[in-house]
């Protein structure tokens, strides 16, 4: 289940990473958002959705199979 | 366990569409109808004062959802249909035309619509809430007319520094002492004046607006109440919004500012308010409050789908608030009474990089950054945990004096 994030639409919130964290970071100069693992594994997929949910700036995708 | 079947969300933007989504994503399999006075497939609001007013973006970048997706949500999408009335004992919801909803769950997400000042009915002054006023405003501003903006909370203060970006003459209006001081108090406030002075914006904090200036119809100045006139070809009113509830005027729902919901986000049972528009008790602060935050309204709505579906959870968020002005982008968690202590927790105000806290009542109950979006996400965890006031391993008191001091009610917190 691919994870797409987009660093032109991210405003550094790290909503993403509070819930997430093995998953996603932040770059440290302007906080934008850094992919850790576009593949999460299963067990943590409710965290990226709730991350995808929850993103201010709708910058991030899970593309349900 | 019988939960509704017939769920009605009137507000067919951030708070309602999330509401909605997540109705279904719940589980949720009953009739949903959605309802909104808008044309457009729903949209984001925060990208209009900067991406789209800046050209950077084309409009369908602030979509909220596909075409598709809202397709797979199997909802009766009533867009460009108002709600007028409620009718709370037959449950009905009342639209423009005549039509009636009936539901046995209802969601009030009708955010907020700008207020306006008396006489800004003259041509050239502008509000900006929606995509079309956004749109609106940049196809004038492209026109290069000499800009005042009234109003310098966070909208009015994006404005100036888009429309300053454009090179255009800006004069930024507010009757308060620096910009942003309602949100954020003094000495942040004077820190985000300065950003704007220092590129280029003539800041006009401390004077209201006495009137419009009338040229055959058009604005062409704006008379200040310190007598001072100023040349404006174009002007913003961004002078605070107030909530969308005309509609609930004759309903009988309590509402003041805003729909009054409990804990729960519930105003009577089976009818729930979300976003702007809410009201509600947030018990980890122990107040009442109504955000106008983009992250408030996709998290209430979240509270709201579980709460209608039976989940019982209070929501006792911690806010989150961000902006953007030129290079700067500040970030917000928690609350910012106007008589919080306040003390910098990392880096330097001289940098224009550091968190600030603010202490309240013993505790800490918002923390500030400026360009410092790790950092920040960090110290939030001091909001959440409601640490004792001041948080002693981060004090720095040399750094709290490179913030200014405008000789303003602001207390220095010490050991
Ligand atoms: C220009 C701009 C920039 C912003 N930037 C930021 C930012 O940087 N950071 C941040 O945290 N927040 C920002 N915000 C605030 C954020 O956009 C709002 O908090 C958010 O949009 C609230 O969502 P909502 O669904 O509650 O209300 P809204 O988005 O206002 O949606 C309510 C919808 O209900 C419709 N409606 C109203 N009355 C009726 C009726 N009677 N019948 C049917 N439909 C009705 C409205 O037309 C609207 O479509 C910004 C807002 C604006 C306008
Ligand atoms: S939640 Fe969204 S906006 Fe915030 S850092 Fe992650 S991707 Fe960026």
């Amino acid at each position: 289940m691919p994870v797409i994030v987009d660093q032109d639409k991210c405003i550094g919130s790290g909503q993403c990473v509070l819930a997430a964290a093995g998953v996603f970071d932040q770059r440290d100069e302007d906080g934008t958002v850094l992919l850790l693992d576009d593949s999460p594994p299963a067990e943590s997929l409710d965290d990226v959705r709730r991350a995808a949910v929850l993103c201010p700036a709708l910058a991030i995708t899970v593309e349900e199979s | 366990m019988t939960g509704p079947h017939r769920i009605a969300v009137v507000g067919a933007s951030a708070a309602g569409l999330t509401t909605a989504k997540a109705l279904r994503s719940r589980g949720y399999e009953g009739t949903l109808t959605l309802i909104g006075d808008e044309q457009h497939l729903p949209y984001d609001r925060p990208p209009l004062s900067k991406q789209i007013l800046a050209g950077t973006w084309e409009p369908d970048r602030t979509a909220l959802c596909g075409a598709g997706e809202l397709g797979a949500l199997g909802a009766d999408l009533l867009l460009g249909r108002s709600a007028v009335g409620l009718d709370v004992a037959g449950r009905q919801v009342l639209l423009d035309g005549g039509d009636r909803i009936g539901f046995d769950g209802l969601v009030i997400a009708t955010g907020v619509t700008p207020r306006r000042l008396p006489g800004a009915g003259l041509a050239g002054i502008h509000v900006l809430r929606t995509l079309d006023d956004a749109l609106s405003l940049r196809l004038h501003l492209l026109g290069r007319p000499t800009v005042a903006v009234v109003g310098a909370g966070f909208l009015g203060a994006e404005v100036a520094a888009v429309a300053r970006g454009m090179g255009l003459d800006v004069t930024l209006i507010d009757p308060l002492p620096v910009p942003m001081y309602r949100q954020f108090g003094a000495r942040i406030g004077e820190l985000i004046g300065q950003l704007h002075t220092d590129h280029g914006v003539t800041v006009r904090c401390g004077a209201g607006v006495r009137r419009f200036l009338d040229t055959e119809g058009r604005v062409s100045g704006v008379e200040l109440t310190d007598g001072s006139v100023l040349v404006a070809e174009l002007v913003v009113v961004a002078v605070g919004a107030r909530p969308a509830i005309d509609w609930l005027a004759d309903s009988g729902l309590p509402h003041r500012d805003g729909v009054e919901c409990d804990a729960f986000c519930q105003v009577i049972p089976g009818i729930y308010a979300a976003g702007d528009v809410a009201s509600w008790h947030n018990n980890h602060f122990g107040t009442r409050m109504r955000l106008e935050h983009r992250m408030n309204a996709t998290e209430q709505a979240l509270a709201v789908a579980g709460n209608m579906l039976g989940a019982a959870r209070e929501f006792a968020p911690v806010p989150y608030f961000w902006t953007d002005q030129y290079d700067a982008r500040i970030q917000a968690y928690g609350i910012f009474p106007a008589d919080a202590d306040i003390a910098v927790l990392h880096g330097r105000p001289a940098d224009r990089t550091f968190v600030v806290g603010y202490g309240h009542q013993g505790k800490v109950a918002g923390v500030l950054g400026w360009n410092s979006p790790r950092e920040l996400r960090t110290l939030r965890q001091l909001v959440v945990d409601r640490t004792p006031w001041p948080p002693k391993a981060s004090l720095r008191e040399a750094a709290v004096a490179e913030l200014p001091d405008q000789g303003m009610p602001t207390t220095t917190a010490r050991h």
